[in-house]
C-alpha cells in the first residue's frame, strides 16, 4: 500500500499574513528543524500538491485565489491554517477587508494556533495533518476511484 | 546472447537504480546543508504517491505524450546496451526531448510554455556537443557501434579528455542540476512555479520522473563508454568513476546558482568549442 503521508508534497498560502508566521514556515525548511527528513517538499505547484498550508485570514482580494488553488490540488487533500489569523481572522477579524478564518472559504482539517506559531506546532500540525491524509486515501480507495 | 541480457537488465533495473540514486543524491544534499534529509527509499514513496492520486488532466494528450517521452527514451537506451550505433541513440535521446516538450507546451499554463522553450534552448545548448562526443568515438576506435568501442585496446578517455569534461558539463543540464536547471528544478522553488512540468500532476508526473531516471541510467552509460575497454577491470573503474562524476554532479547542484538562459548558451557553446572542438582537432590531426 503505497501510503500518501511518506511523500506528501506541501503548498505554502499566504492568503493576508502579517509575515510573521510565513517566516515560522520556512523555518521549519532550515537544517535545524528540517521537515524533509518526513518527505515533505515544500513546493509550490497546487497540481502536484498533497498539502494546502495557509497563513493569514481570508480578504476580499485573496478568497478566490484560496478557492482556485483549493481546487487545483488532486484528491485525496489536506488544509492546515497556520496561525491565530488563518483559524480565526485573529487580530485582523474586525477589519473591513477580512472575511475571517480559511474555514470560511474552503474546508480546513488542521488549526495551527499561535502569533506566530512556532515552528514546533507547525510541524506537529503537518503530522497530524499527514493521518487524516491517510484517512483519506483509504476512505477514497474504499469508493472504488 | 549477453547483448540480450543487458538489454533485459536495464529495462527492468534502470528505473530502479535511478530512483536509488536519485535518494542518494537527497541525502547527499541534505548532509552538504547539514539537515539530515528524506530516507533513501523517499524517491519510491513519491512515485508510489503520485500513482495513488486521483488523475486530474489538463487535456487528453498530455499523458500521451509523457507516455511516448518515456518509450522513446527506453529504445535509446536498450539500443546503447545492446550495443547499436551510437549516433543512433544521440539521435534518438534528442527525438525522446522533443516529446517531452511537446507535452509541457500542449497544455495552457504560461509558466509550462517557458519551460517547454528553456528545454528546447538547452536542447540548442547541448546538442553540438552530444555529437562531436560520437565523433570523437569515431575517430578514437573507428566505429560508431557501442559494441566495438567497448572492445578498444584502451579507454577511450585517454584520446578524449577534453570531450569527457564537455560532456560533464553538458550533463549537468541533462540531469537537470543547477546551475543548469532553468526549464524545471528538482528543488522545490523556482521563478516559473515548475517550469516544464508545472500542469502535471499525479500519473503524468510520475511518468515523467520514471523517464528521467531512464535518461540518468542512459548517461551514465555514455559516460561508461569513456573508461571502457577490453579488460575486464575497466568496467569496476568505469563505474566507480561513474558514480565520482554524480558525486561531483551533486555538489556543483549545491555550490551553484541558477544562470540566465544566454549564459547557459554560451557557456555551453565555449566549452564546446574549446575542450570539444580542441580535442577533435588533435584527434583528426593525430589518428
Ligand atoms: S498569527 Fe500573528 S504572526 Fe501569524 S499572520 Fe497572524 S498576526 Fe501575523
Amino acid at each position: 500500500m503505497n501510503k500518501v503521508s511518506k511523500s506528501p508534497w506541501l503548498l505554502h498560502y499566504d492568503a493576508s499574513s502579517c509575515n510573521g508566521c510565513d517566516i515560522e514556515v520556512l523555518d521549519c525548511l532550515t537544517p535545524k528543524y528540517d521537515i524533509e527528513r518526513f518527505g515533505i517538499i515544500n513546493t509550490g505547484d497546487p497540481f502536484q500538491a498533497d498539502i494546502l498550508l495557509i497563513t493569514g485570514g481570508v480578504n476580499s482580494q485573496t478568497e478566490s485565489v484560496v478557492k482556485q488553488i483549493y481546487s487545483q490540488m488532486p484528491e485525496p487533500k489536506v488544509v492546515v491554517a497556520v496561525g491565530i489569523c488563518a483559524c480565526t481572522g485573529g487580530v485582523f477579524k474586525e477589519c473591513y477587508n477580512i472575511k475571517g478564518g480559511i474555514d470560511t472559504v474552503i474546508p480546513v482539517d488542521v488549526y495551527v494556533p499561535g502569533c506566530a506559531a512556532r515552528p514546533e506546532a507547525i510541524i506537529d500540525g503537518v503530522v497530524k495533518a499527514l493521518s487524516i491524509l491517510d484517512a483519506k486515501q483509504a476512505a477514497m480507495s474504499k469508493d472504488g476511484r | 546472447m549477453v547483448k540480450i541480457v543487458f538489454v533485459l537488465a536495464y529495462l527492468i533495473l534502470a528505473p530502479f537504480l535511478g530512483a536509488l540514486l536519485d535518494g542518494v543524491d537527497r541525502i547527499i544534499s541534505a548532509r552538504m546543508q547539514r539537515r539530515k534529509g528524506p530516507s533513501l527509499l523517499q524517491p519510491f514513496y513519491d512515485l508510489g504517491k503520485l500513482f495513488s492520486k486521483e488523475m486530474i488532466a489538463v487535456n487528453n494528450v498530455q499523458l500521451l505524450l509523457n507516455l511516448s517521452y518515456l518509450v522513446i527514451l527506453m529504445i535509446a537506451g536498450c539500443m546503447l546496451f545492446y550495443g547499436a550505433d551510437l549516433l543512433m541513440v544521440l539521435f534518438i535521446l534528442s527525438t525522446a526531448d522533443m516529446f517531452l516538450i511537446m507535452a509541457a507546451s500542449s497544455d495552457s499554463s504560461p509558466y509550462a510554455n517557458m519551460g517547454a522553450s528553456r528545454e528546447m534552448l538547452q536542447m540548442m545548448a547541448y546538442e553540438p556537443l552530444t555529437l562531436l562526443i560520437a565523433v570523437g568515438f569515431y575517430l578514437t576506435t573507428g566505429s560508431f557501434q557501442v559494441s566495438d568501442i567497448i572492445r578498444a585496446d584502451t579507454s577511450a578517455v585517454l584520446w578524449m579528455p577534453g570531450l569527457l569534461v564537455g560532456f560533464m558539463f553538458t550533463a549537468a543540464i541533462k540531469f537537470r542540476k543547477s546551475p543548469f536547471d532553468l526549464s524545471t528544478s528538482h528543488h522545490a522553488h523556482q521563478e516559473m512555479v515548475k517550469g516544464l512540468t508545472t500542469e502535471m500532476s499525479g500519473t503524468t508526473l510520475a511518468i515523467m520522473n520514471i523517464a528521467e531516471y531512464y535518461e540518468m541510467i542512459l548517461l551514465l552509460g555514455i559516460f561508461c563508454l569513456f573508461f571502457i575497454n577490453s579488460t575486464w577491470w575497466s568496467w569496476i573503474a568505469a563505474i566507480l568513476i561513474c558514480a565520482v562524476i554524480f558525486f561531483m554532479e551533486t555538489l556543483w547542484d549545491n555550490i551553484s546558482a541558477r544562470v540566465k538562459w544566454k549564459t547557459l548558451l554560451y557557456s555551453c557553446w565555449v566549452v564546446t568549442l574549446v575542450a570539444g572542438g580542441v580535442n577533435i582537432l588533435i584527434l583528426m590531426l593525430d589518428k
